[in-house]
């Protein structure tokens, strides 16, 4: 990450197998000080009531994922629960609540079973897709605030929620689709049936054929099936084409929505005139395969709401704001002025940016920055709204409150550019654009060839244009890009990699260029010793002394120098450095050396009596897959490019590691943005890969962004696409894999025109007859899907 | 004929149960969870 400075000195974080003494804490799996069982108090008191209510076998079965938030509870005692507690006829109280932390299937159970061990509950339910959790509990509606407790010290948040205002409570759409998809499912399979009898009869001379009064009755038997179903299923197209056509424009479903009610209305009037065919078969199993693939499209991308809901939770909490008197109050953020002292106690967010003026703890700034090692904040820390205090009570005097912090203005740049990005369209939208025109003039055309140059019947001669709309009709080209993205989606999913928008895999087609943020994107987060001018003996003696420190320096240096005895008697300064007795190591003003070097570089100072000073200088380690990774890059045709917020001189040195010529240093959000605008400018389609609260801005304006799994929230809920696990190849995996599903995507298209305009002469001669139509229309669809498939498969 | 008549009905009656039975099913809520119940039937036991 290359987030806001921190004039701070990050914790260690545990992991590299050198020191067993560094452990994960028992509960909730960070790292542990030394020698410790749990991280913080909190931990300690989650994992005993855990044991005491006999439900240890949580530990065994849960799965922790090491990219999500760690359960350590945090305090949000201030919630005002009673807003959102409804009150039920029976006298019992329901409270709907987000939970925040939950991981897997034995969070649920968890959860579920401590609270169904208060007598007072009579409901608990946690929803795990949506990550909600419904309680509901006889007695006094306070009596909530007592059982949320319950839930919130095992490391839990939850944030309570007006289940009627939020619209993402339930999944209104999703179950709509589906509601859809099994009424055109009922209507397809009955309808189809009867076709099959219709078609049988229709055969005459090979079953006997079958007579115009058991004819009428199967039209009629199929009008009076797929007539309710077609209005009822139909909805989601003829909303979303009605839609379009106000705003002057037109979609996929513009065509879907006019062809299906005109076979409709066609085969109605073909029923009352007691005529030979009908295509209610046609209209419904069309609505059937459109919607099929609707609801695949809409389950690949549920994930994606949840997250970004998440920032606006954040906002919720009250902050502890010191009045001159010595007493506090508590506030809305909103209300706190800047110069006020607020005060943050451990497990809680700080509400404001500002500058610790007393009290010095370790802080969990991983929401703002993604660096997940605590970072030490001690008088005189910049300090960020959001950053979650683990250690003893801090003092802040507030410099931004409200909407003015770094947090609600990164949310207002990334609201800004998220806004300019939906104007894109997409494939399907702009291959409609042509299609649905041409289309209908083709059955227009033909309409009139046949009723004014050839002067048939009105009745057969709508029937011949009308079956032109039925074999042009767009089912295979409407499923020719959702399959291929739910495939495609599907695919990158089992590798870690998750899209969240729907348009991100044809946006990722297009990239040609791709920025790098550079910390803890291009580069590992842990540091390595210089060993240029080092002797191994300063270097034995040096780490000695940072044994026993939990310093990144200090553990940089033991990486580098092996195993060590651990000095006795040490004494560290947070923030400076360590002494034992007259030996020092540390900054250089700590270590009382004047430093002439520039100090660009993270350094460390050793001194002794009787010997000169020694410099430990650190380097950042580029990411071990960097260099094939950006090879592959550009052997797509890809150009890299580095922006960061670093150093010109540490940006220079990676950048001339990996061999990228192309890099900014030293820059802000907004000269982010400006660049990446800029590039936008020159016509460049961007895809920036970034982690901090810093690169939010520049993800929401670049043409589709990824994030680590390890970024901060903020720039999770911006990126495009998020991937798991410490190398960056997924980078080049993902946008190969767009280009294929680009690939396949154009194909079908191909696939599905090409049907349609071998089938339209035939159509418009007049030969198509109902089977033929139905065959004609699950043939092509079969042949795309099938198409579609081979993206599944390795390469 | 008039089998047809039977069919059609005995058709339209098996396949709307089934149709109602998913709507109710829907309505129940049973469809909401679908990532919960996969994981739940590990933790079974200790449900009363």
């Amino acid at each position: 990450m290359s987030g806001p400075t921190f004039s701070a000195v990050p914790l260690a974080r545990g992991g590299e197998g050198l020191f067993p003494a560094t452990i994960a804490c028992v509960h909730c799996g960070q790292t542990a000080p030394t020698g410790e069982r749990f991280c913080c108090p909190g931990c300690a008191v989650a994992f005993d009531t855990i044991e005491r209510l006999g439900l240890g076998r949580y530990y065994r079965q849960r799965l922790l994922d090491p990219a999500a938030r760690a359960p350590r509870p945090e305090h949000d005692t201030d919630l005002d629960l009673t807003r959102y507690t409804v009150a039920n006829p029976d006298g019992t109280h329901t409270l709907s609540l987000a939970v925040d932390g939950l991981q897997c299937g034995a969070c649920v159970w968890l959860i579920e079973t401590v609270l169904a061990r208060d007598p007072a509950v009579t409901a608990a339910r946690v929803n795990m897709t949506s990550r909600q959790l419904k309680l509901t509990w006889s007695g006094p509606a306070e009596d909530g605030a007592k059982l949320v407790g319950l839930v919130s010290q095992l490391g839990y948040r939850l944030v309570p929620f007006d289940a009627q205002a939020l619209a993402g409570a339930r999944d209104i759409a999703g179950q709509k689709l589906l509601r859809a998809l099994a009424v055109a499912g009922f209507a397809a399979g009955n309808v189809m049936l009867i076709s099959i009898g219709l078609w049988a009869g229709d055969a005459a001379g090979w079953l006997a054929g079958m007579g115009p009064a058991t004819r009428d009755l199967l039209h009629w038997a199929s009008a009076l099936i797929a007539l309710p179903a077609i209005a009822y299923a139909g909805r989601p197209f003829f909303a979303s084409a009605a839609a379009a056509l106000r705003h002057g424009r037109t979609n996929m479903d513009v065509p879907i929505s006019v062809g299906v009610v005109l076979i409709t209305t066609m085969s109605l009037i073909q029923t009352f005139a007691h005529g030979r065919d009908t295509y209610y078969d046609s209209a419904v199993a069309l609505l059937f395969f459109l919607l099929a693939g609707r609801v695949l499209d809409h389950r690949a991308r549920g994930q994606a709401r949840a997250t970004a809901e998440q920032l606006l939770t954040l906002r919720a909490a009250d902050v502890a704001v010191l009045c001159p008197d010595g007493t506090t109050v508590r506030r809305p953020q909103q209300a706190v002025m800047r110069g006020d002292r607020v005060i943050a106690g451990m497990g809680e967010r700080i509400g404001v940016d500002g500058v610790v003026e007393r009290g010095s703890a370790p802080l969990d700034t991983s929401l703002v920055t993604g660096e997940s090692r605590p970072v030490m904040a001690a008088p005189g820390t910049a300090v960020f709204a959001g950053t979650l205090n683990l250690g003893a009570p801090l003092t802040v005097r507030a410099t931004a409150t409200g909407d003015a912090t770094l947090l609600a203005d990164c949310v207002r740049l990334i609201e800004a550019a998220e806004a300019r990005r939906s104007r894109f369209v997409i494939l399907a939208d702009r291959v409609a654009r042509f299609y649905a025109p041409a289309v209908h003039l083709t059955a227009l055309l033909t309409f009139l060839c046949w009723y004014l140059a050839w002067a048939t019947p009105l009745g057969e001669s709508l029937l011949i244009a009308c079956s032109v709309l039925i074999v042009t009709c767009p089912c295979a080209l409407a499923l020719a890009v959702p399959v291929v993205q739910v495939i495609a989606t599907s695919r990158l999913f089992r590798q870690g990699i998750l899209l969240k928008s729907g348009t991100a895999l044809e946006r990722l087609a297009e990239v040609d260029t791709v920025v790098f943020d550079k910390t803890g994107t291009l580069t590992e987060p842990s540091l390595k010793l210089d060993m240029d001018g080092v002797s191994k003996s300063d270097l034995t003696e040096a780490a000695a002394l940072a044994a026993s420190s939990r310093h990144p320096l200090a553990r940089a240096l033991l990486i580098a120098s092996g195993p060590v005895v651990a000095a006795g008697d040490v004494t560290e300064t947070p923030g400076q450095g360590l002494r034992s007795r007259d030996t020092r190591l540390g900054s250089a003003a700590f270590c009382g050396v004047s430093s002439l070097i520039s100090t660009d570089q993270p350094e460390l100072w050793f001194t002794r009596p009787g010997a000169p000073p020694v410099r430990f200088a650190f380097t950042e380690q580029a990411r071990s897959d960097a260099v094939p990774t950006i090879a592959r890059l550009r052997k797509m045709g890809l150009s890299v490019r580095i922006v960061s917020g670093d150093h010109p001189a540490a940006v220079a040195k990676i950048a001339a590691a990996l061999g990228i010529e192309q890099w900014d240093a030293g820059c802000s959000p907004v000269e982010k943005v400006r660049t990446i605008e800029a590039m936008r400018g020159q016509g460049h389609r961007v895809l920036m890969v970034g982690d901090g609260l810093n690169d939010g801005p520049s993800l929401a304006a670049a043409h589709v962004s990824a994030s680590p799994a390890t970024a901060a929230d903020v720039s999770q809920t911006v990126a495009d696409v998020v991937f798991q696990g410490t190398n960056l190849a997924p980078v080049a995996a993902i946008v190969e894999t767009a280009r294929r599903a680009r690939r396949t995507m154009r194909g079908n298209l191909a696939l599905a025109l090409g049907y349609n305009l071998l089938m339209v002469p035939l159509a418009v001669v007049g030969w198509v007859t109902p089977w033929l139509a139905a065959a004609a229309m699950s043939g092509s669809s079969l042949l795309v899907m099938a198409n579609s498939f081979r993206i599944g498969r390795p390469q | 004929m008039t089998v047809i008549l039977y069919l059609l009905a005995a058709s339209l009656v098996l396949g709307g149960g089934g149709l109602a039975l998913f709507l109710w099913s829907l309505r129940a809520g049973q469809f909401e969870d679908l990532d919960g119940a996969a994981n739940r039937i590990l933790f079974a036991e200790d449900d009363e």
